[in-house]
């Protein structure tokens, strides 16, 4: 099915068929990465440009390689030090941007919605690079790869997303990858983390780790920001950490085959032990290698496809 | 618009004996299969070059190595067609550098999709010579390329379609020209 | 001054009328109700056959930016927004720039009224300095100005003592305290009611029991005090609950809903379109459903518009940072005659008891009533006119509205106040 949409913005609009074309795309370039000459031609006199308005470097660096590997001109635009601070509003940054004629514009922004208001604004095509805790569908769709290297096929898998879903974009686009992939999805952490109606997307509710991890193919671990110790959803990271972190005896208890993965940055010794980080389960940095070959298809389908 | 076959130019043993003979003109050549490469450009050229790799083994009893090449990130009209081509992997697991390197392809025709397998090729470096092979050249260059091997010479129209069909995908072995039908509808 | 209206359906209830009346009016006043009157000579006539006369709507909730935020509104444009949806007059907000928390500020609005104002203005005071909720604005004194209410409506007085001592020293005067019930903790900084749609857009989000749990603590001082609580835009099902329980234990609350929580659920949120933000927020359809049957059987006694006028700039922006509210007053009385009255929702007198008799009574206001002697406030409607929201013809200043193409039948055809027809 080929791509039609201008911008990529959420795991909730895309079809099956588009998130397969997307895999199927990222996997035939990842052998650019072995190449002693990383590029192509193909986005060659293409402008991107990276709008990031929340500090990210691995994100930005992962977009920033994508671009040049393809050929493509690639611009950092980072908030802190730029118009936003003198009070520029989003809409107006973003216009003047376009003034300069990009053809794709990334951005990440600590709103939900933001992307969608580019997108409703811009002619070029946006991705949505993480809005607040809305939806990162780069991320998904690396995961979604990684997984179905590993394992051969995504359909009827277990996975489990275990930490805080409440506030968490990597949470919620791979909830709807997933579940529109035919996996089944568990989320687990502590009442206070899991969203209202979290059931009604599709998934299953664990407020035990050792229950949603059981029979888990994938298990996903999320970052524990440590902020959340105010507003009162955990009373402490030591708490958390003994109660959610997965460790190495946790371990014992899961599939032999699974998979550890985590989006990044990892808390070690929080939500997962420096040993089952770095151990033979974990495949952290094929996620991320994938997140360049993912980044690429994105940027290659979303420049062929015409504006409707 | 529908294509209806006007004549077939090529059967499973006239083909075979094609391959025969570009095989034995690539050996000639190269004097031998030292440093000898073969890289079909996907998807019916990546079949026709391990074809001709298996005919080379019997004759010199040595295979060289067999690589496919995906040109779509080289195309020279991406962005100018309604969606992007679809991408598939490019696999050629030895050195390119100082190798002598026959490019294989099914239909020569403008030439455009050879300069860009020429600069995908490139890319991975740098070939001592390349040597292009083609099972039917139909003329119509619009770029200064030229084969070395040849399977047929096929004059043909603009308008005509030259279908080449391989058992390994098409059941068959059968190479055809084709003319529109009508120019009503479209 | 002089005018006879001829022909029109007269919607009174709170003197049972509903009939095809004329309705005379003689120095801006109602003189008589009857079939084919008879006016003075050089009366002027105003055909209505086929119009609906009522008395003049009131909206007993509106934000009219003066002083301070003219680049929003003005009591002109606002007040002409008003005539333009059929208003004879509005109640304002005190939360200005600087806040309506003394006489200076309720004489400038009162003046700029006399002036610039097309329909009748009442202002509203604050309840505490400057709305910070901890001590007391000299209510006396704003009472004595004309102020008919106190509010610090925008925020909520989260001070249970001062809101006490504030119920009971206002009531000498007789003026209802109106609650926006936040509890500002629970609510955070949620954008939006949660639910199910805040949990898959990812927006910061705040519960129903943010409301609810202020409601209950309001109720409890009103029984406590004996004062008039009144609890601005209610808008969920656990907070009508709670109200009607009241009413019928016999405390003095009463309480009023917006068009906008009236008709729309958080699911017109999900296209992150920032004039869908205002708080309260949008909430669920159980609570809409349980809103409208509360407006259906009188425990909400009133329906007011909330307008909230705001620049495209400060509503343009990212959801969880753009400005709360929506403008209302142009738009109020078409979407709720077609939306509520065509349906059979509730019927036509109801409406009209929602939108004047009880406005006028819950603040002590002339008005509600077309009985001789009364003001010839009046709002015609025209039942059948067609109608789209077209947002760049609003006589506000502001355009901030969820409602932009949407289509009905019924509207108000003029606005009379004080015998004179406004135009807006």
């Amino acid at each position: 099915m080929p791509w039609k949409r201008k911008d990529l913005l959420s795991m909730q609009d895309l079809e099956p068929a588009e998130i397969g074309e997307v895999l199927d795309t990222a996997a035939s370039m990842k052998e650019i990465a072995s190449r002693e000459i990383k590029k192509v031609p193909t986005l060659r006199g293409k402008t991107i440009v990276n709008l990031f308005y929340e500090a990210s470097t691995r994100t930005r660096t992962s977009f920033e390689i994508a671009g040049k590997w393809l050929s493509a001109d690639v611009i950092n635009f980072s908030a802190s030090g730029s118009s936003a601070e003198k009070g520029e509003s989003l809409l107006d940054t973003a216009k003047n941007i376009e003034a300069m004629s990009p053809d794709v514009v990334v951005a990440r922004h600590k709103a939900a919605g933001a992307p969608a208001l580019l997108a409703r604004h811009l002619r070029c095509s946006v991705v949505n690079a993480g809005d607040g805790a809305h939806e990162h569908p780069t991320q998904a769709l690396l995961d979604l790869l990684t997984i179905r290297e590993k394992k051969g096929h995504l359909e009827g898998l277990n996975v489990a997303i275990v930490g805080d879903v409440t506030h968490s974009r990597v949470a919620r686009s791979n909830i709807y990858a997933m579940t529109k992939m035919g996996m089944t999805v568990t989320v687990a952490g502590p009442p206070t983390l899991i969203p209202v109606a979290c059931q009604e997307l599709g998934v299953k509710v664990s407020h035990r780790l050792e229950e949603a991890i059981a029979h888990a193919d994938v298990i996903m671990m999320l970052r524990l920001q440590h902020e959340r110790m105010t507003g009162g959803f955990i009373p402490s990271v030591r708490e958390y950490s003994r109660v959610w972190g997965l460790t190495l005896a946790r371990l014992t208890q899961c599939r032999p085959d699974v998979l550890i993965m985590h989006p990044g940055p990892v808390n070690r010794g929080v939500e997962l032990a420096p040993e089952v980080a770095d151990g033979p389960y974990s495949v952290i940095l094929d996620q991320v290698s994938n997140g360049v070959a993912v980044r690429m298809a994105v940027l290659y389908l979303l420049t062929g496809a015409k504006a409707a | 618009m529908t294509q209806r076959e006007k004549a077939q130019v090529l059967d499973e043993v006239t083909l075979d004996r094609a391959l025969t003979r570009i095989a034995h003109e690539i050996v000639e050549q190269a004097g031998g299969v030292d440093d000898l490469a073969l890289v079909g450009i996907k998807t019916r050229g990546e079949t026709l070059a391990e074809r001709i790799a298996q005919k080379i083994l019997a004759i010199e009893t040595v295979k060289p190595p067999v690589g496919a090449l995906d040109i779509t990130l080289y195309r020279d009209d991406l962005g100018l067609k309604a969606e992007q081509p679809q991408v598939r992997s490019t696999e050629i697991r030895f050195p390119v550098k100082g190798r002598t390197v026959v490019l294989v392809d099914d239909v020569l025709f403008t030439g455009r999709t050879i300069r860009a397998a020429m600069d995908a090729l490139m890319d991975l470096g740098r070939p001592r010579i390349i040597r292009l092979a083609v099972l039917v050249d139909r003329g119509h260059r619009e770029l200064p390329i030229r084969p070395d091997y040849i399977g047929k010479n096929l004059p043909t129209s603009r308008r005509e379609t030259v279908a080449v069909m391989l058992r390994e995908h098409d059941g068959i072995d059968r190479v055809v020209i084709q003319e529109p039908t009508d120019e009503q509808g479209g | 001054m002089n005018l006879l209206i001829a022909g029109a359906r007269v919607v009174d209830p709170a003197n049972g009328v509903d009939a095809v009346q004329d309705v005379l009016v003689t120095n801006g006043r109602i003189a008589r109700l009857g079939r084919a009157l008879k006016a003075p000579a050089g009366t002027e006539t105003v055909d209505a056959a086929g119009k609906v006369v009522c008395p003049g709507f009131i909206d007993m909730h509106a934000h009219l930016r003066e002083p301070g935020h003219e680049y929003k509104e003005t009591i002109a444009s606002g007040t002409r927004a008003a005539a333009a949806g059929g208003f004879t007059a509005v109640a304002c907000m005190a939360n200005t720039f600087p806040v309506n928390d003394n006489r200076a500020v309720t004489d400038y609005i009162l003046a700029r009224a006399r002036v610039e104002g097309v329909v009748r203005v009442y202002p509203i005071g604050a309840v505490t300095r400057n709305l910070e909720g901890k001590q007391l604005a000299e209510l006396a004194e704003l009472a004595e100005g004309g102020c008919v209410a106190f509010s610090d409506d925008g925020k909520c007085v989260m001070n249970a003592e001062i809101y006490r001592r504030a119920m009971e020293y206002a009531l000498p005067f007789g003026t209802p305290i109106i609650s926006h019930a936040e509890d500002c903790h629970l609510a955070g900084g949620g954008a939006m009611h949660e639910g199910i749609v805040s949990t898959e857009l990812g927006l910061p989000a705040q519960p129903a029991a943010a409301e609810e749990v202020m409601v209950a603590r309001d109720i409890v001082l009103a029984e406590l005090t004996g004062a008039h609580l009144h609890i601005a835009h209610i808008s969920t099902a656990g907070a009508v609950r709670m109200v009607r329980e009241a009413k019928a234990r016999g405390v003095r609350v009463t309480t009023e809903a917006t068009p906008h929580h009236l008709l729309l659920t958080d699911e017109a949120v999900r296209s992150y379109d920032p004039n869908t933000k205002m708080a309260p927020p949008l909430r669920s359809k159980r609570d809409v459903e349980a809103l409208v049957e509360a407006l259906a059987d009188g425990t909400v006694d009133a329906i007011a518009t909330d307008h909230a006028p705001h620049a495209l700039s400060e509503k343009e922006d990212e959801f969880a940072e753009a400005a709360n509210g929506v403008v209302g007053l142009e738009t109020a009385v078409p979407l709720l005659l077609d939306r509520l009255v065509r349906p059979g929702v509730i019927d036509l007198a109801a409406l009209v008891t929602r939108f004047s008799v009880a406005p006028a009574r819950l603040l002590n206001l002339p008005g509600g009533s077309l009985a001789p002697g009364a003001n010839a406030d009046i709002t015609v409607l025209d039942l059948d006119a067609p109608w789209t929201v077209t947002p760049s013809a609003f006589r506000s200043r502001s355009r901030n509205t969820p409602f932009a193409g949407w289509t009905g039948h019924g509207a108000p055809w003029m606005t009379i106040v004080g015998g004179v027809s406004v135009k807006p």
